[in-house]
């Protein structure tokens, strides 16, 4: 499992340019991901593979293709050292699960990451980092693959309104 | 118990005392769809089992980013959206009206106190009349849609106030891209920003708007500006209803509070790749720039393309680069047209546009080849944004980029007579 290890800032038209949102299929869009900025990742990233990132991951459009190239390429697990909010809640809707890792600046390629999400941390080849615990209500929607998922099997919701 | 606009919206909305921090299932007053995030938002509200959306006049529905069709694939999903406008009977102002966030508060679509959502980033523009505003992904949107309703978690608030008048060729993108470098590109992220101070009492919706726009710039989940009446008199016969009598309460809750002063303002320039890369325009004179671009949600507006003409002042344009002027509205293009403005562009050697996003995108036309550098007065100046990834992108005021344009070079505003 690859480690794929990103800076800070990295905007929604680095890892999927306007010309390829005509386009809603994850294998089309994955073959463009980050395409001329970081073009190994469309061509090598695999099943499995995580990206580690620094601040404000996925700023910018609210284009939901960002998050579906990442997963059609395998990537089901960001984590950053925060995300911009509308990419955090587009990865929760398809299914990706944004994990918020305050030293994830320090992760390096060499490093494979696994998760232990439920006891607040994960490993970083032998270091030890704190992750911050998702809400439930997020992780059941990203536990049922998705917001499409999940929301195929509510009866009904209870509305907050006067 | 003090609350700020975006609590009292939520409060209002919910019959109960919201406060930031809180999550909930929200009513949805209005949610707007595009060209480009509409197509997944629908299909992803068919997947969740949607057959009706929740209420058709609630739905914004318009064509902007790739318009008219550039290619057969852009040309698919507008007739898909189309099919959709028709089965669900959903007012399509299709290609006609121009960009998204201009329409949806023009037509007066979105009103003071409405929690709105749209599939675009920018959809925190309509903060300017005092609606909760914010965008989201195409599959929240699909859900939002089918339900009428969405979860959010009650952002908590910054309060920028800004006081004092501009100087001549000074004006709200300056004080909003002089925020964006004060507070970084991630300064507000997950925040509602709340513009306040005489200078923002004294500015127009538009101005309003441009500010409210690039809230985002800074990770603002919404900008606002608690109705006065400046909006009054904007919404008057453009909506019924709305709440126009919200203010936060004096003694309301922010995390961030900062002050700026309007008149010590000079014109911004934000330098290639970021937003929060902003300095005063001296710091840019002589740049040369390949492309020019006008227009935009942030900036496509009458008083914006009136700057530029003032600014122009029966010059012509370098004939070194390229022009691009594209009003926001075909409302704000026939001002522009009757007011003369559009045969100063033409005959100054600008090249003027239907209203829509034009290169702002980089998707559609007006595309960057590598090593040239284009001026902007919209919103984004991230690598590879208006086309190729070895381009650049340097984001402005209507007046700078008037007075670049003739020039060639980045040129500070004040400098032309």
């Amino acid at each position: 499992m690859k480690t794929w290890k990103f800076g800070n800032d990295i905007d929604t038209d680095a890892i999927i340019p306007g010309r390829y949102l005509t386009i809603y299929d994850l294998k089309e869009l994955a073959a463009h991901a980050f395409e001329g900025t970081r073009d190994a990742f469309a061509k090598e990233a695999a099943v499995g593979d995580i990206i580690a990132a620094g601040r404000n991951f996925g700023c910018g459009s609210s284009r939901e293709h960002a998050p579906i190239a990442i997963r059609g390429a395998g990537v089901r697990v960001v984590v950053a050292v925060s995300f911009a909010r509308i990419f955090y809640r587009n990865c929760i809707a398809t299914g990706i699960l944004p994990v918020i890792c305050p030293e994830a600046d320090s992760i390096t390629e060499e490093e494979e990451i696994i998760l232990h999400l439920d006891e607040g941390y994960l490993t970083a080849g032998e270091r030890t980092l704190t992750v911050e615990p998702v809400p439930a209500f997020m992780r059941k929607i990203i536990d049922a693959g998705g917001l499409v998922e999940y929301a195929k099997n509510l009866t009904e919701i209870e509305i907050c309104t006067k | 118990m003090a609350a700020t606009i975006t609590e009292k919206i939520f409060s209002r909305r919910c019959g109960k005392d919201i406060s930031a921090g809180d999550v909930m299932m929200a009513p949805i007053d209005a949610a707007m769809i595009h060209d480009i995030t509409g197509p997944l938002a629908i299909k992803n509200f068919r997947e969740m089992g949607g057959t009706t959306v929740f209420d058709p006049a609630k739905i914004i529905m318009l064509f902007d980013h790739q318009v008219p069709a550039d290619s057969i694939p852009a040309a698919e999903n507008q007739k898909f959206m189309r099919d959709f406008a028709a089965e669900q009977g959903i007012l399509n102002y299709d290609i006609q009206e121009g960009v998204c966030h201009q329409v949806a508060v023009e037509k007066g679509r979105a009103r003071p106190g409405d929690i709105v959502v749209g599939s675009d980033s920018h959809t925190c523009t309509y903060g300017a009349i005092g609606a909760f505003s914010t965008g989201i992904g195409s599959t929240d949107m699909g859900f939002a849609m089918k339900y009428g309703a969405l979860h959010f978690r009650v952002p908590e608030s910054l309060k920028l106030t800004t006081t004092g008048k501009f100087q001549h060729r000074v004006g709200p993108k300056d004080l909003i891209l002089a925020m964006i470098g004060d507070l970084t590109v991630d300064g507000a992220t997950y925040k509602a920003v709340e513009f306040t101070g005489d200078t923002i009492s004294e500015m127009s919706i538009p101005g309003r708007m441009t500010c409210c726009n690039m809230a985002i710039e800074m990770g603002g989940k919404a900008g606002i500006v608690a109705p006065d009446e400046v909006t009054r008199a904007y919404c008057s016969g453009r909506m019924d209803g709305g709440w126009l009598d919200l203010a936060p309460d004096e003694d309301a809750s922010y995390v961030l509070e900062r002050e700026y002063d309007a008149a010590d303002l000079v014109p911004q320039i934000a330098a290639p790749h970021n937003v929060d890369n902003v300095g005063d325009v001296t710091q840019f004179e002589g740049t040369p720039v390949d492309q020019v671009f006008i227009g935009s949600c942030t900036n496509g507006r009458y008083e914006d393309l009136a700057e530029a003409a003032e600014v122009l002042n029966g010059r012509k344009f370098s004939p070194d680069i390229r022009v691009i002027i594209v009003p926001a509205s075909k409302t704000e293009y026939l001002k522009a047209l009757r007011a003369g403005l559009i045969e100063t562009f033409v005959e100054a050697g600008g090249i003027v546009e239907a209203p829509c996003c034009g290169p702002c995108m980089g998707g559609a036309f007006g595309i960057l080849a590598p090593g040239e550098v284009s001026l902007s007065t919209s919103n984004r100046n991230f690598r590879g944004r208006q086309g190729s990834t070895e381009a650049e992108v340097y984001l402005c005021s209507p007046a700078t980029a008037a007075a670049s344009a003739i020039t060639g070079k980045i040129t500070d505003p004040r400098e032309v007579a």
